[in-house]
């Protein structure tokens, strides 16, 4: 190879994988997505009405840490992430468990398990608050039929918050179960073939090899139920808009809540809290997650 | 004895499942059919007449044909957005999988945080409304490309790493122009991985609800979520038109789950199974 074909060779092969393929995808996510989040920055310490923001410093921020109701939005992010995804972890992986063993009418239970994964979430959500109405919903007057008086689902401070998350997993835990079901199936045979030889029984086989050897599902389940149970807005604002009071506002309903009321700059604060919230509870838990075994 | 145990336990499977998942289903179809007056009283029985044509011509009639806009501008929307969704994020998938610069850190970090971060809203509007783009379909288009390209980008790049290097050499070898590599070799390769792409964002940019009520207001630009609005209000809310507004919007979802209910999956699932 002569001295000259080396750098027309090196220009050929950079020219193969062109820099500028970069470009377009950059300029939209740049434009539309990273610079409102820097601008969110300054923005949270502003009192802004979109033509004019005056520097006000931590103010906004203060107050969110103040107002009781802007706390109890905080608490109830961090209830309800930790209640879906804690419930879609147990659900999703027992009807795993049973979607890939030999039961009958398969095809059948995973579409139903899974096809509210893909239906408005709007929808669902005006759909369970009808079936959720203390006196004329369904699920109630079911329960007063075998003799139950059922509990103010959306009305009752104390629970509106569970109802909703409730509602979540119901429509959410499709996803969590073809998550599990795709890291069962590839769990190698060889693993239960060993288990039988040494005698374990079910529960064992359940407990020294699914459950270690679904880990990576775990962490993908844990951690998209996680980031989506603190992001989530509509299917709150479908069922109670933060109600009754303000028992069920999570960060978001709270940031469009200011956003109508006219409170720019204490909006963006809450966008700056929910992303400090997110960032400090889910990297130190997928780095945690995703940790290699002590072994290798 | 054992075998027994099994179908018992599927029996009880399937009636759970059913009561749970099927049900709920049931009584959307079940308003849908009934008159004003029946499906006030929000329960499970059976239609005292056929009303389901009577309701979906008033769903779609109501507030001066609200539901024709809505369902030209979403099926706009995902469209366009899907489009170029496809081609942007094929673009980068390709170039980070097969280029490694010191760059490729930076970006791989810039996908994660926007899978993560949650759009700060209000500076994006004030954007928007610098840019001209706020309350158009062309800026919610642009909006849908910029939040959901991370994950399409995951999804290519993960795809472009199982396609040997070899390929692009030997095109190239064959006489191939760099940008023949990528639109002429590499593209059509990607089929499997683009109709994932298609399905699962599709069902996600048409089921958007948040994103139109913040950067689409006004009644011309009502997309089909906002329409569930329509029949709710303070003092009375008509049940029959709101579930049958509710069956109405699912049947595109339910369509799109008959034909590529593999796809969807593994798309979903992409990226769980390996450590």
């Amino acid at each position: 190879m002569t001295a000259s074909a080396v750098p027309a060779l090196k220009m050929q092969r950079r020219s193969l994988y062109p820099g500028w393929f970069y470009a377009p995808a950059a300029a939209v996510y740049s434009v539309l997505f990273l610079a409102p989040t820097f601008a969110s920055l300054y923005f949270s310490l502003t009192r802004w009405t979109l033509f004019d923001a005056t520097f006000i410093g931590f103010d906004n921020f203060a107050q969110f840490f103040r107002e009781p109701f802007l706390i109890q939005g905080l608490v109830n992010t961090v209830i309800y992430a930790v209640i879906t995804s804690g419930l879609k972890v147990v659900i999703g992986m027992a009807l795993a468990v049973m979607l890939t063993s030999q039961i009958m009418a398969r095809g059948y239970l995973r579409s139903v398990i899974f096809f509210p994964v893909l239906v408005s979430t709007i929808g669902v959500g005006m759909t369970f608050t009808v079936l959720m109405h203390p006196t004329l919903g369904m699920i109630n007057q079911t329960l007063a039929m075998i003799g139950i008086q059922g509990p103010g689902w959306l009305v009752d401070p104390k629970l509106a918050l569970f109802s909703v998350a409730l509602v979540d997993v119901w429509k959410g835990v499709g996803l969590a179960t073809v998550i599990y079901i795709a890291g069962l199936v590839a769990i190698p045979k060889d693993y239960y073939e060993a288990a039988r030889i040494d005698g374990a029984t079910k529960l064992q086989n359940f407990f020294y090899v699914t459950l270690p050897l679904s880990r990576p599902a775990t962490a993908t389940v844990i951690t998209l139920s996680f980031i989506g149970g603190l992001r989530t807005f509509d299917l709150i604002w479908a069922m109670t808009k933060g109600g009754p009071g303000f028992a069920s506002d999570t960060v978001a309903s709270v940031i469009y809540k200011q956003y109508q009321a006219g409170f720019y700059g204490l909006s963006t604060a809450g966008n700056v809290v929910l992303f400090i919230l997110i960032a400090v509870l889910v990297v130190p838990l997928t780095m945690f997650l995703n940790r290699k075994q002590g072994h290798e | 004895m054992r075998s027994r145990a099994s179908m018992f336990g599927g029996i009880a499977a399937i009636a759970a499942t059913f009561v749970v998942f099927v049900i709920p289903f049931l009584f959307i179809i079940l308003m849908a059919f009934k008159d004003k007056q029946q499906s006030a009283l929000r329960d499970f029985s059976w239609p005292n007449g056929f009303h389901l044509f009577d309701n979906l011509y008033e769903v779609i009639k109501t507030r001066n044909w609200m539901m024709i806009t809505a369902f030209i501008n979403s099926s706009l929307i995902t469209v366009v957005s899907v489009t170029l969704l496809i081609v942007l994020a094929a673009m980068v998938g390709f170039v980070l999988a097969r280029r490694k610069t010191r760059w490729n850190g930076l970006i791989e970090f810039l996908i994660l945080a926007g899978l993560m971060i949650p759009p700060a809203v209000v500076p994006t509007i004030w954007l928007l409304q610098g840019l001209k783009l706020f309350g158009t379909l062309h800026g919610m288009i642009l909006i849908q490309v910029a939040y959901n390209l991370p994950f399409s980008i995951i999804l290519y790049r993960a795809f472009i790493a199982t396609i040997p290097r070899e390929l692009d050499e030997a095109a190239v070898i064959d006489g191939a122009r760099p940008l023949d590599v990528f639109f002429r070799i590499i593209l059509p390769l990607l089929w499997p991985v683009t109709v994932t792409n298609i399905v699962v964002q599709s069902v996600g940019i048409f089921n958007d609800f948040t994103n139109p009520l913040y950067y689409l207001p006004g009644n011309q630009n009502a997309t089909v979520q906002l329409t569930l609005y329509n029949f709710q209000s303070q003092f009375s809310t008509a049940y029959n038109l709101l579930f049958t507004n509710i069956l109405l919007i699912t049947i595109p979802p339910l369509i799109v789950f008959m034909f590529f209910n593999r796809q969807i999956v593994a798309g979903m699932t992409a990226g769980a199974v390996k450590g």
